[in-house]
């Protein structure tokens, strides 16, 4: 019973070092070849930078760079189970060749994949081809001792080192066989543990640092909880609405026409009477779900954008409102639904506290990121403390990990910027 | 008269086909989607289209962008406008080529047919609709200042009001219960304070005035 469960874990520990073997040989012959064109490529990409050329090539080479790093992150995750994070950040699509070179040249994670290939040519390629010859050249030994040494020892005097064994003939050939089984014996566990150490370096390498994640983690369960909380009290507003608004005027109207049903004949006037009643009723619970809806999600934002939904609001205020808008595209209906209602409130803030009579509002996407600013001729002041408006802004900008900057001196003007990494489409 | 309509919820488009038939119209084509529509207004030239904003397929503003198609390739086709929310932003797009005849009303106004009608019948003859709400924004914002406007008594008001959407003198007089020469007076004195030049033609001075309203923005 014992012999054949040890039997048993032999086999599995044989076939783990087998295929280590293997998987090392795969991985060397695929490491130095895509290394050093990579690295050359990578090298001479940035160097043409300057001739423009560079701008071109670069941002092509380093997503091959990425795709070769991230090929080896899923390697190390089904071979050995090691997970290697990456935080590359968010890529501008549709930008100038020079800001998608800039922004990739400027993302960490980008870099340390490109400082990772001199290292996995090197350090990385000997950890992948241990394995394999660790098992190899044993099973060369026993195959020499077995007969192969006269293949190899062709003509007579001729002598075949078997690493420090000179190869004559069969006794020494045996020799060969021996330190071959002597090296097998010894190491024959060890294949596996290199293969690991050989991701666990590409790890260190071209892992996203702890500290960054911890960081990521700890913005992220703030800026969700955040989030949370915030639909969860518009929903209860949504809620609070529908129900003494539209709902109630709904059941006033059901109502009337049932006491105008009755009184339709016997009272003809007073059931006139209701019949306007009811149809007030009913224009008013439209407005009211008009009033609501643009709350929720505004009809011009779904219909045409973020461009013409600014210029729609500032159509609505009582101040004299500059629009400014440059979007290629339209950002994910999320993103725009959050940039429009943190200008809505920025709007509402400065007619009602600036005592400007100007306001200018500018949108625009560069380097991946949607910015918009609101400036009036107000009386400044504005800050984002606590109970402010402007908080709220910002902890709604915080999801899509957007940011605000407030400029606001005594005496104005007032200038409020907020950002928020996007995609446009 | 014949009419082309748009309008993609078949409860809504169904109310309407019969009401504008009960009144006389003759319905062209009753359509509910965007390609439908362009089609529609390119081949079968009605006297009036009465189209929703929001259209199949893209839900967004598709029957306003053939509307404006439409308008551009015939100048001063006769279009009546209909959503479920008014924006100054399109009443300016819709208003932009100054040619009249344009019709720009919340769905709500369905409920009073009389008004309707008579707002569907004023397009056609070439004039203006435009939706109480929108003329009330474009007033609101221009009376915030020391404006002209500010100068105006609350009857002139009503009455510039009431004017802006596109009523002419005599369906002024009906809804304010005065006679034609009282508002006549209105009138000419709200021109005189805006410092317009008086029109006879009522679609001109609908058209001046609420270009008047709409500067400066």
């Amino acid at each position: 019973m014992n012999t054949d469960e040890d039997r048993a874990g032999l086999r599995a520990q044989a076939k783990e070092t087998l295929l280590a073997a293997v998987q090392g040989l795969v991985l060397a012959v695929v490491v130095l070849p895509c290394g050093v064109a990579f690295l050359a490529l990578t090298l001479l990409s940035v160097a043409l930078v300057p001739l423009g050329i560079g701008l071109v090539t670069t941002p092509a080479v380093l997503t091959g760079v990425r795709a070769l790093a991230d090929a080896r992150r899923r390697l190390a995750a089904e071979w050995c189970g090691v997970t290697i994070p990456a935080v590359y950040r968010p890529l501008p699509a549709g930008a100038n060749p020079w800001t998608r070179t800039v922004a990739l040249l400027g993302d960490p994670q980008v870099r340390r994949d490109a400082l990772w290939l001199p290292v996995d040519m090197t350090a990385g390629f000997v950890t992948a081809l241990l394995p394999a010859v660790l098992v190899f050249f044993p099973v060369q030994g026993l195959l020499v001792g077995a007969g192969l040494w006269r293949a190899y020892a062709g003509e007579p005097g001729a002598v075949y080192w078997y690493a420090f064994v000179p190869v004559t003939g069969q006794a020494t050939a045996l020799g060969a066989a021996a330190l071959g089984a002597v090296v097998l014996a010894a190491t024959w566990r060890l294949p596996p543990r290199l293969l690991t150490a050989h991701f666990t370096l590409t790890r260190a390498m071209i892992g996203a640092s702890h500290a960054a994640l911890a960081e990521r983690v700890q913005v992220l369960t703030e800026t969700r909880r955040d989030a949370v909380d915030t639909s969860a009290a518009e929903l209860r507003r949504i809620e609070r609405d529908l129900h003494d608004g539209a709902q109630a005027r709904l059941v006033a109207m059901g109502m009337d026409l049932g006491t105008i049903e009755m009184l339709v004949e016997r009272d003809p006037a007073q059931a006139k009477r209701l019949i306007a009643q009811a149809r007030r009723n009913s224009a008013d619970a439209l407005e009211e779900l008009r009033d609501l809806v643009r709350g929720i999600h505004p009809p011009v934002l779904a219909e045409r954008g973020l461009g013409d939904a600014v210029r729609a609001l500032a159509l609505r205020l009582p101040l004299v409102t500059e629009v400014t808008v440059e979007l290629p595209g339209r950002a994910d209906a999320p993103v725009e639904s959050a940039a429009y209602f943190a200008v809505n409130e920025l709007l509402t803030n400065a007619v009602k506290h600036s005592g400007a009579d100007r306001v200018w509002v500018d949108v625009h996407h560069t380097d991946g990121r949607l910015r918009v600013t609101v400036t009036d001729n107000g009386r400044g002041g504005a800050s984002v403390g606590a109970g402010s408006g402007l908080a709220g802004v910002e902890r709604r900008l915080g999801t899509f990990d957007g940011v605000l900057a407030v400029s606001s001196p005594a005496g104005g003007p007032t200038m409020v910027t907020m950002e928020i990494p996007c995609v446009l489409s | 008269m014949r009419v082309v309509l748009a309008e993609d919820l078949f409860l809504l488009r169904d109310g309407l086909v019969r009401m504008l038939e009960a009144y006389g119209f003759e319905i062209a084509a009753a359509v509910e989607s965007g390609p439908e529509l362009a089609r529609a207004l390119d081949e079968l030239e009605p006297d009036v289209a009465v189209v929703d904003v929001r259209l199949p397929p893209t839900h967004t503003d598709e029957g306003l962008q053939c509307a404006l198609a439409a308008r551009r390739a015939r100048p001063g086709l006769p279009v009546l406008v209909l959503s479920q929310h008014v924006e100054q932003l399109y009443a300016r797009e819709l208003l932009a080529d100054g040619n009249g005849a344009i019709g720009y009303l919340l769905k709500d106004r369905v409920f009073d047919a009389e008004q309707f009608i008579d707002a569907v019948r004023r397009v056609a003859a070439g004039g203006t609709a435009m939706d109480p709400q929108v003329i009330r924004q474009l007033l609101s914002r221009r009376s915030a200042g020391t404006t002209p406007l500010g100068r105006l008594t609350p009857r002139e008001r009503e009455v510039l009001e009431l004017m802006a959407q596109g009523r002419s003198n005599a369906g002024i007089a009906a809804q304010l219960v005065v006679t034609e020469r009282a508002i006549a007076k209105h009138t000419s004195n709200i021109f005189a304070k805006l410092g317009l030049e008086v029109s006879d033609d009522d679609n001109r001075r609908v058209l001046a005035v609420l270009a008047h309203l709409d500067r400066d923005r």
